[in-house]
């Protein structure tokens, strides 16, 4: 189980203390998913480094009794100067796995070819971005944490990246955040609407929806397609 | 209580420091490869770096003719033993001041934390800075450049004094990178200002009664005094503090473990 626990986060800027949430709590068992609505800026892609663990919480507490992956498909977290190869090997090392027999699954499924064992440097975004998936995939989680702007490519590799996670590893748990509630709708068997530095629960994804269109609705300049 | 690369709280001391092990070896893998590439010379490097500069420092001296005060102190075990300590404090605390910045996106595995960096950094400072200085002083002193040391128990107890205040400091102020990009920018003019009183180019002996008391407030230089009181024997007089240096850098390893914590609950991304 995954659980939240009053947490909120707070960053120093310019002007003073921001408080990006406050007192969040929620928890997620295994095997089961959620989504996390919010609009742009609400918060929802700090909740995710918050809970993979690269960033602390500055109260509460986040416990992990299930292995939580890195937010999916994060191509920030190379080494440039590493080729795609040595890349896979740091994160198997990091992680204590044998990376030989996960060699194929990433080179078939990256398609780089000769440029798997070119520096990462040298890659293009798609390139990197289907690395970071395929990394992403070769460890095995119980829990992964995607941020659906992070997951852009083409249909292939969006219909790859879907067969992957959502029927592969369909037994796992997953956190999905997006604006797009039809990819929560699409997915997730529950959501929950970040607005406003709070997290407000919801019986069913619909529930969630209905809120989320609410909070559009404030200031409706700001909807996004 | 540690978080297990797989996330499961686990607060088995072991089985942290197993982990805590992998992610270590991975760092220093990668650093390696980083650094040093995996043409030309490669790893070499990590010992080649610091010999030129050695071979080139021990050039210049001998060639400016610096008698040292007909004292009979070898020129080139001078500029070896001085140059080679220099390193040990320096590089260290340099590669840590950077290393936050060039490690961030690593930090996003969980089980990568600030202070696996910089061990990692100070472990290979220490060892290219020691292989240098073994590679060196065979070399030089199988062309007869140098004589062998003397007391070489006295030597490497000198030698290890100044990795502790090398890898004490460079946790210090890489930790204190987290807090404020000075600490990064003002190193290297500290750095420089720090060479000239740092013992490397001089023996405490040599300096007026006055002078020695304010140079010996610098614990590095109770470490170069104490290498050479183990190179040369009694052929100069030697001044330093075990007792002294060790308190110093006590004192740093605790401040700077303090701050590397503080500093791992402040990267943002």
């Amino acid at each position: 189980m995954l659980s939240v626990e009053h947490v909120s986060k707070v960053y120093e800027t310019r002007r003073g203390r921001y408080k990006v949430f406050d007192d969040v709590s929620f928890t997620l068992h295994r095997g089961r998913n959620l989504g996390i609505l919010g609009r742009n800026g609400a918060g929802k892609s700090t909740m995710i480094r918050l809970i993979s663990g690269a960033e602390r919480p500055t109260t509460g507490h986040i416990r992990r009794g299930m292995r939580v992956s890195w937010p999916l498909a994060f191509s920030g977290a190379f080494a440039g100067n590493l080729t795609g190869l040595d890349n896979l090997k740091f994160v198997c090392r990091i992680y204590g796995i044998d990376y030989k027999p996960l060699q194929p699954f990433v080179e078939e499924f990256t398609e780089l070819g000769a440029f798997f064992r070119e520096p990462v440097w040298h890659y293009s975004h798609g390139m990197m971005t289907r690395l970071a998936f395929a990394l992403s995939m070769a460890v095995e989680f119980d829990c992964f944490l995607i941020d659906e702007a992070m997951v852009v490519g083409d249909v292939r590799f969006h219909d790859r990246c879907h067969y992957e996670l959502f029927e592969k590893r369909k037994d796992r748990s997953f956190i999905l955040v997006s604006h797009d509630p039809e990819a929560i709708k699409k997915y997730c068997e529950n959501a929950v609407v970040l607005h406003e530095g709070r997290l407000y629960s919801f019986p069913d994804v619909d529930a969630a929806y209905g809120f989320y269109l609410e909070t559009l609705k404030a200031n409706p300049e700001e909807i996004e397609v | 209580m540690r978080t297990s690369p797989t996330g499961i709280v686990d607060s088995s001391f072991f089985r942290s420091l197993a982990i805590q092990g992998r992610v270590l070896h991975a760092l220093m893998m990668r650093e390696l490869i980083t650094r040093y590439g995996r043409d030309n010379l490669g790893v070499l490097w990590l010992v080649g770096e610091p010999m030129i500069f050695t071979i080139g420092v021990a050039t210049l001296w001998s060639a400016a003719g610096l008698a040292h005060g007909g004292t009979g102190i070898p020129i080139v075990a001078f500029a070896v033993t001085g140059y080679s300590s220099v390193l040990m404090w320096r590089n260290a605390v340099g590669q840590c001041s950077a290393g936050i910045e060039q490690n961030k996106p690593l930090l996003f595995h969980r089980s990568v934390l600030i202070l696996d960096v910089f061990l990692t950094r100070i472990g290979l400072e220490i060892v290219g800075a020691t292989s240098s200085f073994i590679f060196l002083s065979f070399l030089f002193i199988f062309i007869g450049w140098m004589p062998p040391p003397e007391n070489l128990l006295l030597l490497l107890g000198g030698w290890f004094m100044l990795a502790w205040f090398g890898g004490s400091l460079a946790l210090l102020l890489g930790g204190g990178t987290a807090f404020s990009h000075l600490v990064h920018r003002l190193w290297h003019p500290i750095a420089y200002l720090l060479f000239p009183l740092s013992g490397a180019a001089f023996m405490v002996e040599w300096l007026p009664r006055k002078l020695q008391s304010v140079v010996l407030l610098l614990p590095m230089v109770h470490g170069v005094e104490m290498l050479r009181n183990g190179y040369f024997g009694n052929v100069v007089k030697t001044h330093y503090d075990v007792g002294y240096m060790a308190e110093c850098c006590l004192i740093l390893t605790l401040c700077g473990l303090y701050v590397v914590r503080e500093a791992s609950l402040r990267v943002e991304f």
